[in-house]
């Protein structure tokens, strides 16, 4: 699951995290009052940023034509004015496709005057098993192109997980950007409170880019995430009850939400062939021959190892409302799962969807023959395949 | 001789009071797997009971281990409790554990891993079929049968059958079958990003097993397991080895159903997987529907 920055920068900050003075805010009239609060504390420039779940806000366009959905306001006017710009307005980035994303918060925060940037990032390193934490010098940039041309200026260090971070990871890795006094002692607390974070809210991935040194009103030196991106391991919700209510479905694939109430994966794509298979490397599979074939998959969907009637109606139901699907590839690999029944439940699911485009149907497994048996004597226009390759080649055809 | 379990291996299944877990110990216990105990805290003293088979339950893994000399185990515990089954297993002294749950957290799997460094315990899994090394009866009956997959799609043989995925190493299993060619093992390592036995380890296993002739490798996007057993085949490898790479029409950085099949930041791609796999000499099937006839072709 992934959140919006305020949210990720609210459990930054409950680990001891600084994050810039502000305020998420919802309505004009909260973005008011929270830039007056900034203006009044003494800063000099406020940040309006728009709250999606996808990158590029800042180069972003708003479908009435405002540029841009980050914007730094030089006083209450200003803010008032790009607050009112953003608020329920769709916001299009490089990342959200022509549709867009409806901005519903924004955050009113101080601009912090930024005397240098840092990059900073705690992750799973699959291959060690282990927590890693990424730095380096080069902050506000493209971490992949850093790492590509620059792969000297990136910082590794794993931790132990049964130890946690220690204090002289803390101060190496501030020794290794170069921060010295003062400075290094914020940047390993900080360190401890982003590593803190990531254990303690099950992320998947926890990343501040920029990390910052700024200057505040009072002239002292502080290290500030500015900015804040995390993502959570789904299959650890259940232990937070404050990070599920996070969740904004607004961000999700309507479809996709659909999908998850009958324990459906289901990912839409933008091709015309539809899938509907058992099993995720299978589906992954299928969705590869299709294009091998030469035609485009409109979705991933795994039925899980059930496939029960209930569950392939709501799977052609949901398949069925994508307007770009043309026809459907059912492949079932029914190792332990009765063909017959999966057979009924998708004659069952055809009859009751009233479905009129071409379906072509793999299966595989125990009680196969009753289970074809079954799709021939329903009187309805199922294509059989033998094999994946031999279904792939029919459902393609029938696009074509 | 098959890697990991024999035909005879005895194994215990920790969860076997639960629906998941019951259902697959009958399924084993019916394709003639040794299924010799099962776990249940506060179950202890109770039977089950099975097509004439009598297991009895324990209340700790030690106390089945030290009654029945079980050497393996199949974890079928709910996601919350089950690194803390899995540790258990390795306390008690098993070969073998092998995770069959699905939707651990990372960080339960992050701390099992690392408390288990250094035991003689070697975990399969999380959120993977588990193993099977068929057996010589008919449908491959009498093999060892570990988890989920369907004992009777396979046939006692000589290919090693290593996948991240359960229907597609069914898949490929079937594949062999029908083709008349049989399986010395097949092992699903599971689709989770932390896991305890990678394809490298297994291809190191089937590759000093004499009775495996040839390995079919499945892949599937995200990490790096594949380029790392990748590159110890190009410098070692001994046998011929066909593989299929799952997730090329995938979109970046959506997870693909399993936990670790993901893009993300331009790692972990197909293309990348299916280069190593050429640079290796690994035969690359073109689809899913050619694993067992590239193998075939370079045997």
């Amino acid at each position: 699951m992934n959140i919006h920055e305020y949210q990720a920068k609210q459990l930054l900050a409950q680990c001891g995290v600084a994050v810039p003075a502000g305020a998420p805010c919802k309505t004009v009239d909260e973005a008011k009052s929270a830039a007056e609060k900034l203006f009044a504390a003494g800063h000099k420039l406020a940040v309006i940023k728009s709250q999606i779940h996808a990158g590029g806000r800042g180069k972003g366009t708003f479908k009435h034509g405002f540029q841009g959905g980050v914007k730094l306001a030089k006083s209450v006017d200003d803010a008032v004015n790009y607050a009112d710009n953003m608020l329920g307005k769709t916001l299009v980035t490089k990342q959200t496709g022509p549709d867009g994303r409806v901005v519903s918060t924004i955050i009113v925060a101080a601009a912090e005057d930024i005397k240098k940037e840092f990059y900073l990032a705690v992750l799973l390193d699959r291959t060690a098993s282990k927590p890693l934490i990424m730095a380096s010098t080069e902050g506000g940039m493209d971490i992949e192109e850093v790492a590509e041309k620059h792969p000297e200026k990136i910082i590794k260090e794993h931790v132990d997980p049964l130890m946690g971070f220690q204090a002289w990871q803390g101060r190496k890795i501030a020794a290794a950007l170069g921060l010295k006094g003062d400075l290094a002692g914020q940047c390993a607390k900080l360190l401890a409170g982003v590593y803190k974070t990531w254990w303690e809210c099950d992320a998947s991935m926890v990343e501040i880019n920029p990390l910052c040194i700024c200057v505040g009103p009072d002239g002292k030196e502080k290290m500030i995430a500015v900015d804040a991106k995390i993502g959570l391991d789904d299959n650890a919700l259940y232990r937070h009850k404050d990070i599920q209510e996070m969740r904004d479905l607004a961000e999700e694939s309507p479809l996709e939400i659909e999908a998850s109430k009958f324990n459906l994966n289901y990912i839409k794509l933008d091709g015309s062939i539809a899938c509907l298979v058992n099993g995720a490397g299978l589906a992954m599979a299928t969705m590869d021959i299709v294009q091998h074939y030469g035609a485009s998959p409109a979705n991933f969907l795994d039925v899980g190892g059930g496939a029960s009637k209930d569950q392939v109606t709501a799977a052609f139901k949901i398949i069925l409302s994508d307007p770009g699907v043309k026809a459907i590839f059912v492949n079932i690999f029914g190792g332990i799962m009765d063909c017959n029944v999966i057979a009924t439940g998708i004659v069952a699911a055809v009859k009751e969807t009233g479905l009129t485009l071409p379906l072509v149907v793999r299966l595989e497994g125990n009680n196969v023959e009753a289970g074809k048996k079954t799709l021939v004597e329903s009187g309805l226009t199922i294509i059989s395949g033998d094999s994946m390759a031999d279904a792939a080649q029919k459902v393609v055809k029938a696009v074509q | 001789m098959a890697i990991l379990v024999q035909p005879n291996t005895k194994v215990l299944v920790q969860g076997i009071t639960g629906e998941f877990g019951a259902r697959h110990a009958k399924l084993s216990i019916e394709y003639g797997s040794a299924i010799v105990a099962g776990v249940t805290p506060g179950k202890g003293g109770q039977v089950f009971e099975h097509a004439g088979v009598k297991v009895p339950i324990f209340d700790t893994v030690a106390d089945a281990v030290k009654q029945t000399g079980a050497a393996a185990s199949a974890v079928f515990v709910p996601p919350p409790f089950a690194a803390d089954a899995i540790i258990e297993g390795a306390d008690a002294g098993l070969d073998l554990v092998v995770a069959i749950t699905e939707g651990i957290p990372v960080r339960d799997m992050i701390r099992a891993k690392q408390a288990m460094a250094g035991s003689k315990t070697r975990l399969i899994g999380p959120n993977c079929p588990g193993i099977v090394t068929p057996g010589m009866g008919k449908d491959s009956h009498g093999g060892c049968r570990i988890g989920i997959a369907p004992g009777y799609i396979h046939k006692k043989g000589n290919i090693g059958v290593v996948s991240r995925s359960g229907t597609l190493t069914y898949e490929a299993v079937w594949q062999l079958t029908s083709r008349g060619v049989g399986q010395s093992t097949c092992v699903g390592i599971g689709g989770d990003p932390v896991n305890g036995t990678s394809h490298l380890d297994i291809i190191k296993l089937f590759m000093a097993d004499p009775e495996t002739t040839g390995i079919i490798m499945i892949g599937e996007i995200g990490g790096s397991a594949e380029e790392e057993a990748a590159e110890w085949i190009k410098q070692n490898g001994t046998k011929p080895v066909a593989g299929f790479i799952a997730g090329a029409t995938a979109p970046p950085g959506r997870r693909m159903g399993h936990a670790g099949a993901i893009v993300s930041g331009g790692k972990g791609t197909a293309e990348a997987k299916i280069e190593a796999f050429k640079a290796a000499g690994i035969g690359v099937a073109a689809t899913p529907s050619d694993m067992a006839d590239t193998l075939l072709k370079m045997m």
